[in-house]
């Protein structure tokens, strides 16, 4: 589903140039759950960050759902990002102006959809982490596992097949932390989706199919 | 998507209340501004009362003499020049003379009445279609008669007689001599200055005899009509033959200009040979304009760009789910449309306000200023180019931040 070849990061500055990543060289297959573990700064969110193409490598191919991803212009990154990823952060990123129900909706206002579809798909991504009784609510009168729930709803309303997870776990307590996971496996398991994990918790790690390790922008396991 | 941008637009707004009303304030109070503005250009360019006769007119306001040192001396026509050579072109259907307007004080029960009062021929009130409220204007008859008659105004009437219904062969008393009312009309804005007075005597009637004085300066005005809007360069040019064969008045001058010239070019002649009134009035509209307009668009861009920068996680997380660059600065532009049609709208009200407060004033004598479709079609086109100008460079800006940068923002 994801493959990366010979990936580099190099990040430049007029004096300083920094190694990232150093010739990452990764397969994710359909269907499966991915952990990312490594220490601070080792290059796990780059690495995420290159599998969702929010950020360019400077050397090395990415290829995602068979398509090669070097060529693609803005507007057709844009395209790609909207119909084959979705995305769960550490600190949620949902818009705190909108209602819950307007954050969900937010990646079909990309696509090619009516309201009253966007209203019935949101609906549905919310039932499905519970939290079908807080469609009206703003984000800042929720609980932390609550918003959590409501990005992993933003995040699957599109029926992508790639989730990318940036420590999705990492701002809440165990339980909520476990809450989250759980929603998670049950998301890989019924719907099939491929998950990619960056955690920090070997627990939360050990739960997915598989585990890679990352030490100074190498993969060591 | 729309609703979406004008509820994110109206949070945005609710969010950083005193921001918002910086932006608010801004843009509604230029457009105040210009709207008063356009008004008032709008009254005195566009309002053709008295004069509705003005694609036959032209307009006779002043003349400047060339003296043989260095210096010109320039100033409105005399009865005399325009009577004597102006009247005798062939091509004119009729030539209004009229004098400018003097102030005088009368009395009525011991209260002062401040009153203008000019001097008019009787082709005055042909060339020119004042509407009479009651009685009509005096003739060619009693001017040469010089009988004491006199056109006043509505105002005037109001003023003067109070709330009557009819004054016409009742008597006025200007400058200790008593008129009979012939007619009232309709009342003239002061900025029609040609045409404005409270009181129109018959220019016999004057203390001085006006005819008698054979300078060509004086305090008058003179309006051509031609017999069609075909007529009117070759009146132009017959008049403009006319000053040329012109004597000196005296071996002090060596050079005279006078124009006869269509109703703007004469309202705002200056009297300079060398530059156009027109351009010059045009210059000032136009500088104050950009003034006016780009001290807010300024202020807002720079409000925006700080507005925008706060959201780049939004601007991060909408990257992420499938939104272009082209898709944000869309957004942005119509979030700022709506921001600015907002501000548009309070610029609105309060111009009526503006304009029902200025009114009130009367600041100006008989100029009622009022939005009209033009004006507000004006103002929405200003908040349209505000939105755009303002919103254009910040989303720009905005849609080119980095997916990754912009997440770590928050």
């Amino acid at each position: 589903m994801i493959r990366l070849q010979n990936i580099e990061k190099v990040y430049r500055t007029d004096t300083i140039e920094t190694l990232a990543l150093n010739s990452v060289t990764l397969d994710v297959a359909k269907g499966e759950f991915l952990s990312i573990m490594g220490p601070s700064g080792c290059g796990k969110s780059t690495l995420l960050n290159i599998m969702g193409l929010l950020d360019a490598p400077s050397r090395g191919m990415i290829q995602i759902a068979d398509k090669k991803t070097d060529n693609l212009s803005d507007k057709q990154l844009a395209q790609f990002r909207n119909k084959t990823l979705g995305f769960i952060f550490q600190s949620y990123h949902l818009i705190n102006d909108l209602q819950v129900l307007d954050n969900v909706e937010l990646p079909l206002l990309y696509r090619d959809t009516t309201a009253k579809e966007r209203r019935m798909l949101a609906t549905e991504a919310l039932e499905k982490v519970g939290l079908s009784n807080r469609i009206k609510h703003f984000p800042t009168q929720l609980s932390g596992g609550q918003r959590q729930r409501v990005a992993i709803a933003r995040a699957i309303v599109g029926k992508p097949d790639i989730i990318l997870a940036d420590e999705p776990t990492g701002n809440l307590d165990s339980a909520m932390g476990n809450e989250i996971m759980d929603i998670l496996i049950n998301l890989n398991r019924n719907e099939g989706t491929t998950i990619v994990m960056v955690t920090h918790d070997e627990n939360m790690a050990h739960k997915t199919h598989r585990l890679v390790r990352l030490f100074d922008g190498s993969q060591v396991q | 998507m729309l609703k979406n941008y004008f509820k994110i637009a109206i949070a945005v707004l609710r969010r950083r209340k005193f921001f918002t009303f910086i932006s608010l304030f801004g843009i509604s109070f230029t457009l105040t501004i210009l709207l008063v503005l356009t008004a008032f250009i709008d009254k005195v360019v566009g309002d053709s009362y008295p004069d509705r006769k003005r694609d036959r007119s032209l307009y006779i306001s002043r003349m400047t003499e060339v003296m043989q040192q260095d210096g010109t001396s320039s100033g409105p026509v005399s009865f005399y020049f325009l009577d004597h050579f102006v009247g005798s072109l062939k091509i004119p259907a009729a030539l209004a003379i009229s004098s400018g307007f003097s102030g005088t004080n009368t009395y009525v029960n011991n209260k002062k009445i401040a009153v203008s009062y000019k001097y008019t021929n009787a082709a005055y009130w042909d060339v020119m279609e004042y509407d009479f409220i009651e009685g009509k204007a005096f003739n060619k008859q009693q001017i040469d008669n010089a009988d004491k008659v006199a056109v006043i105004s509505e105002d005037m009437k109001n003023q003067y007689f109070g709330d009557i219904p009819s004054v016409v062969g009742k008597y006025i008393e200007a400058d200790n001599v008593k008129y009979r009312v012939t007619g009232v009309v309709k009342n003239v804005p002061i900025t029609s200055y040609m045409l404005f007075s409270d009181i129109y005597l018959p220019y016999t009637v004057a203390k001085t005899d006006f005819r008698k004085d054979k300078g060509y300066r004086g305090g008058f005005f003179g309006v051509l009509l031609a017999k069609s809007t075909g007529d009117v360069s070759r009146m132009q040019s017959e008049f403009n033959a006319m000053v040329r064969r012109l004597p000196m008045e005296s071996k002090d001058y060596k050079k005279i200009y006078c124009h006869a010239d269509p109703y703007i070019v004469s309202y705002v002649d200056t009297g300079d040979e060398k530059r156009s009134g027109v351009m010059l009035v045009l210059s000032i509209i136009g500088i104050f304009t950009l003034l006016v307009m780009l001290l807010p668009t300024l202020n807002l861009v720079n409000i925006n760009i700080t507005r925008i920068m706060e959201r780049s996680s939004e601007i991060g997380v909408r990257k992420a789910f499938g939104a272009s660059s082209r898709t944000l600065v869309y957004q942005f532009i119509v979030e700022n449309i709506i921001l600015t049609l907002l501000g548009g709208f309070i610029g609105v009200i309060l111009s009526i306000i503006a304009l029902h407060f200025l009114n009130s004033l009367n600041l100006i004598p008989n100029l009622v200023l009022s939005i009209n479709f033009t004006v507000l079609a004006i103002g929405l086109l200003v908040c349209l180019i505000f939105g755009l100008l303002s919103g254009v460079y910040p989303a720009w800006r905005m849609s080119k931040l980095n997916v990754v940068t912009a997440l770590k923002s928050q």
